[in-house]
């Protein structure tokens, strides 16, 4: 492909977004209508870039500037499919935009395209202070996001998070500095090649500006004890916007993931090769730990969403700390299953609202197993069950499914793809192997029990009136794990090919530095 | 005057993170605001410290006294993005206090 498309992902949303302001309150369907266009156009190019990447990176140097001077757009396989992941969530989330959640939508969609604008300029920058500038353009908008919603619990939860992503992105700030001031340069791939020639006197001030950099990735992912704050934010939002933040936390992991790849992989010498490695696997450890207590601990939906969210980036973290080959790619097919299973159970979550929220809401028929006789003689009716409750627990039973790893749906693929590889990995590999399965069957527990309390329970809680585009963006999410499951090849070829990448730097840096 | 700037950036640090420990909202913000500025400082004086350096290369002016431009153009970014993030953050606080009546970071009885 032209590397000129490389910045369509990044202006398109700007562009649309700068239209849907003006368009304003009044003329939401309009406005709607540039973002489906916006997201199917991005999914196009993302889709392009994935399906001719090579194992030569595209570089787009803006300006014409060389690389070590000016800005630079990078898109290799990893890129590629973090680009389509992202396009493929927002486009499948366009319909629940069309519904209306309580509140009048004000500057969601937008909002939501700026969002776009972060995300994107995260995946494709090709230096570390850009990297910084699209991750505040990405938190910006989730500020905004976050706080569509009034309420005390809502501004109490905002407030937490722009506090603690405010002193991340300090840290960043810190962190990115100190390696300019050793290396003196901020472009990845020109510090992947002087990583190996740092004298050992300063070598310490890079491994601590490295370190302090991981810490603000670490934030985002939600690492023990550095992600307290997302379960509370993420159930306090409203849903379409919790089902997109369930992408960031895997920004801080795509990072991370490129960094150490990059920067501590296996060429950068024997005093940096691997830095930091078993921090992340022992982290990642304890994130599952502490996700899995979260999960049993909470009786609400979102919040147990939350910790799955929690407890799937604690499995990545991991994974991304062995550094082998294909246990990275095993991660990556579950970065993809988990991230669009997640959006999906924060779009149930919303459906499935709570009682004393949804009394304003207009209600269906209340679902009352005690009134319907189901002990009485055998040639009673069956049990009515109205409609869109059928169809909302059999998506909740597809989505635990898919979050639990459980076969025949995808889940099941990437979990078993991340858990092969991890037995012969090193002996904090196989505690993380351990883990991991035994995360799964909690994870299963732990939605049963709020399937049966939702679905079985007297009247414990009520429907409000189905949302017709959120179940239509519930529909899209499951039918894309649905396709992966059915058409797995492909795309597992692909993650073989992405980790292949990743551990070829030299690729890299010959696209950027030619 | 290494060690000034450097005590200057530590005694901003540190107050910040005290501040930014204590329960009230308008602590937590000040605390952020002199920790931007320990932050802002920091890297300005990443490239290392010259007075009466070119910023920008002229020609015969020998590359030994000239000041690295790069540092500067981060801090100002860095400046307006930090700006930018506290007015919000501003106004969050002043929600909170609205909606929860009290300024206490964790809302009105000072439980999450």
């Amino acid at each position: 492909m032209n590397p000129h498309w490389l910045i369509a992902p990044i202006l398109v949303p700007l562009a649309t977004a700068a239209l849907q302001l003006l368009l304003g309150e009044r003329r939401r369907g309009m406005a709607a209508v540039l973002g489906m266009v916006s997201g199917l156009a991005v999914l196009a190019v993302a889709a392009g870039l994935l399906l001719t990447a090579n194992d030569t990176p595209l570089a787009y140097r803006i300006g014409g500037w060389p690389a070590r001077f000016g800005i630079v757009l990078v898109a290799d396989r990893l890129s590629a499919l973090m680009l389509l992941l992202a396009a493929t969530l927002a486009v499948a989330l366009l319909p629940c935009t069309l519904d209306r959640w309580r509140q009048p939508d004000g500057a969601v969609q937008p909002l939501t395209q700026f969002l776009l604008v972060g995300l994107n300029g995260t995946f494709l920058t090709g230096d570390l202070f850009n990297l910084f500038v699209f991750f505040e353009v990405l938190l910006a908008a989730s500020y905004g996001l976050a706080l569509r919603r009034p309420g005390v619990r809502q501004v109490g939860a905002g407030l937490h998070y722009i506090a603690v992503n405010l002193v991340a992105s300090l840290l960043f700030l810190v962190g990115v500095s100190l390696i300019f001031g050793v290396t003196g340069t901020l472009n990845m791939a020109a510090l992947a090649q002087l990583v190996p020639q740092v004298p050992a006197n300063t070598r310490a001030l890079l491994h601590a500006g490295a370190g302090l950099l991981g810490v603000a990735f670490l934030v985002k992912a939600a690492m023990w004890p550095l992600g307290f704050w997302l379960p509370r934010t993420y159930a306090a939002v409203a849903p379409p916007v919790a089902a997109t933040f369930a992408i960031m936390t895997k920004v801080g992991l795509y990072v991370l993931l490129r960094l150490s790849l990059l920067l501590f992989g296996a060429g950068a010498g024997a005093a940096s090769a691997g830095f930091g490695g078993s921090w992340l696997v022992w982290g990642g450890i304890a994130t599952i730990i502490a996700g899995v207590i979260g999960m049993f601990g909470t009786r609400e939906l979102g919040e147990l969403a939350g910790y799955n969210v929690v407890v799937s980036s604690g499995s990545l973290l991991g994974a991304v700390g062995v550094q082998q080959g294909t246990v990275i790619a095993g991660a990556l097919a579950y970065l993809v299953i988990s991230t669009l299973a997640l959006a999906t159970l924060f779009l149930l979550a919303g459906l499935i609202a709570p009682r004393e929220e949804a009394e304003s809401a207009a209600l269906l028929e209340p679902y009352d197993p005690s009134g319907l006789a189901l002990y009485a003689d055998e040639d009673e009716s069956q049990p009515s069950v109205p409609a869109p409750v059928r169809l909302l627990g059999g998506c909740f039973l597809l989505c635990a499914l898919l979050l639990a790893g459980l076969p025949p749906l995808s889940g099941f693929l990437a979990k078993f793809a991340l858990l092969a590889p991890l037995l012969g990995a090193g002996s904090a590999a196989q505690v993380l192997f351990g883990l991991t399965v035994a995360a799964g069957l909690c994870t299963l527990i732990a939605l049963v029990r709020a399937g049966i309390r939702i679905f079985w329970s007297e009247g414990d809680w009520v429907f409000p009136a189905t949302r017709p585009g959120a179940v239509a963006s519930v529909l899209i999410l499951l039918a894309v794990c649905g396709v992966l499951t059915v058409l797995a090849a492909g795309p597992w070829r692909y993650a073989l090919a992405t980790s292949a990448q990743l551990h070829a730097p030299a690729q890299y840096i010959r696209a950027v530095l030619p | 005057m290494e060690l000034v700037l450097a005590l200057a950036i530590g005694v901003l640090a540190g107050c910040g993170v005290w501040l930014m420990l204590r329960p009230r909202t308008f602590q937590a913000i000040i605390g952020l605001t002199l920790l931007s500025y320990a932050v802002n400082l920091f890297i300005f004086c990443i490239g290392g410290l010259r007075t009466g350096a070119d910023p920008v290369l002229r020609a015969g002016a020998p590359l030994t006294q000239y000041a690295d431009p790069l540092p500067q153009a981060l801090v100002l970014t860095a400046i307006v993005i930090g700006f930018a993030t506290t007015a919000l953050f501003l106004v969050v606080l002043l929600a909170s206090r609205g909606a929860s009546g009290n300024d206490h970071v964790d809302g009105p009885d000072g439980t999450p």
